[in-house]
């Protein structure tokens, strides 16, 4: 067993064991330290033979004796009671767990990972580091923050969840939908930062679109027939199916309508298409994730962004604009209206929600007024909007695009 | 006549100090503490966790908006306070939120500090 084989074991089980570690020793902190201690045995025993057929057991059950090593070694140094009686509650604990149990410690892991008492950022990171097996520096990577910080960011969490008492466990049914729906945002904010990045060289991040998909899958597994879950993973299959469309080789942004859609990937939309009729099937009020993944639909099934069922997208941001209206959605739904009634009536819908005043620092919005300015030909508004748009920007690709276009007009 | 006095300080200034100086600064509480309880003024008094342990919850339009951290608008003055005994955050939330007052201001709610035996 070489070392790359066994690494990939441990991303795979790291956050399912955890989930389960974290259960039975009722601490976060100690569940990591074990599960390290676990994987450290693990490269000793695995290198010179096999792994073991059920190695998420081989590994709890090795980081389990582990956490009671550690909580022994306190006991001789501080002799602390209530260590003590940690200790012996440890040992009751049956290691031998039926799969439903186990299921619903990963279950209980992401619910108190994405707990509204953390700020958006820190249960994404959360989310990241426990379950998804992520490193301390790639979490820092991704959010390009320094791994001390996103150190500090991490500890300060855990410590939340014990000092604050945040309770290990899947919400009851009165809280679920609302708890589910946090646990979904944490999930599209990973994927919407891989497929275009705050900032930086690359456009996409494409570590973080698997991970995303990966977690989609997880959870709709985990809680079958939920329509916000199917719509969301269909959403970001589909949308992540145009990866290879969506840049050049050099790293520059292909726009929509330049897209080769011979580079889509059929399969993955094809999983992403059945994934979106089985979202609107579930019976119950339309979610929101699943109406954008009927949007993401239309756009895969075009023959040519000609083409495209335009009418019936903007009718679907009108159903978006009612079920969870946000400026962001009005600037989409603005784009959609300018390829039904033209570019003059979107920049109408556009300047309308700008005077609101709802999209103060979202930085797509000069660029899209630019996109609007330059196919009604009024050139120099264009240029404005679109040296407006590089300014707003951290994102290289996008810079370059917003220069590509300057050039054009000039 | 009932006071709340309310103690203010940098915590993180706070937590800087060497394990002697934190221990003296006990040992003056237990004093002080002492002090009042044999005085008769004492009521209730406990030490809070950090504000990073803090909890906001405010109720708009009939839901519920819990967030990270301390209750931090300056617009908002602290009008009472309740003490709740709650099997976790979750349901100390869940009382919180039906404080009249969450609809118009906003509740923090707070870990008491529980010192080991």
């Amino acid at each position: 067993m070489n070392p790359g084989e066994i690494d990939k074991v441990f991303r795979d089980e790291a956050g399912r064991a955890l989930a389960t570690l974290i259960r039975l020793v009722g601490d976060f902190d100690l569940a990591e330290d074990a599960l390290q201690d676990a994987f450290a045995v693990a490269i000793e025993h695995w290198s010179a033979r096999e792994i073991p057929d059920n190695p998420r057991a081989w590994l709890v059950n090795v980081a389990r004796n582990k956490a009671i090593d550690r909580v022994r070694r306190q006991i001789a140094f501080r002799g602390k009671q209530q260590a003590l009686v940690h200790e012996l509650e440890l040992n009751a604990q049956a290691p031998e767990e039926p799969p439903a149990m186990l299921d619903d410690d990963m279950l209980r892991l992401i619910f108190t990972c994405c707990h509204p008492a953390f700020a958006p950022e820190v249960r994404v990171a959360l989310t990241l580091r426990t379950v998804g097996g992520l490193s301390t520096a790639q979490v820092a990577r991704a959010f390009l923050v320094s791994e001390e910080a996103m150190a500090q960011r991490l500890v300060r969490a855990k410590q939340k969840i014990r000092l604050a008492g945040i309770p290990y466990e899947v919400p009851e049914r009165d809280a679920m939908a609302a708890r589910l729906d946090g646990v979904l945002a944490v999930i599209y904010l990973v994927f919407t930062e891989g497929y275009v990045a705050t900032s930086g060289a690359d456009l996409m991040r494409p570590d973080l679109l698997a991970e995303a998909i990966r977690l989609g899958r997880l959870l709709d597994r985990l809680m079958p027939d939920r329509a916000g879950i199917k719509g969301l993973l269909a959403l970001m299959l589909l949308h992540d199916a145009r990866r290879a469309g969506r840049e050049t080789p050099a790293g520059d942004i292909v726009l929509l309508e330049e897209q080769d859609r011979t580079l889509w990937d059929r399969a993955q939309i094809e999983a992403g298409l059945r994934l979106v009729d089985d979202a609107l099937r579930v019976p119950g009020p339309p979610q929101a994730y699943a109406v954008q993944a009927a949007i993401a639909a239309l756009h895969a099934r075009a023959p040519s962004f000609e083409e495209t069922d335009w009418p019936q997208i903007a009718g679907l941001y009108e159903v978006l604009l009612r079920i969870s209206p946000s400026p962001v959605i009005e600037l989409n739904h603005a784009a959609a209206v300018s390829m039904v009634d033209g570019p003059g009536r979107a920049l109408d819908l556009v300047d309308a929600t700008a005077a609101r005043g709802g999209l103060r620092g979202y930085e797509l919005l000069p660029a899209v007024r630019a996109d609007l300015l330059r196919r009604l030909g009024r050139k120099d508004e264009a240029m404005e909007a679109y040296v407006a748009a590089t300014a707003a920007t951290q994102l290289e690709p996008l810079r370059r695009l917003y220069a590509r276009r300057i050039r054009e007009l000039g | 006549m009932q006071y709340l006095l309310m103690i203010y300080q940098n915590e993180v200034e706070y937590a800087k100090n060497d394990a002697a100086t934190a221990q003296k600064m006990m040992a003056e509480y237990q004093t002080f503490t002492q002090g009042i309880i044999q005085s008769g003024n004492f009521k209730a008094g406990d030490r809070l966790q950090p504000t990073t342990t803090a909890t906001t919850v405010r109720v708009r339009d009939g839901k519920m908006l819990a967030t990270d951290g301390p209750f931090a608008e300056t617009r908002e003055q602290l009008g009472g306070y309740y003490l709740v005994e709650a099997k976790d955050l979750n349901a100390a939330i869940e009382i919180a939120a039906r404080i009249p007052s969450a609809r118009i201001g906003s509740i923090e709610v707070r870990p008491i500090w529980v010192y080991e035996k």
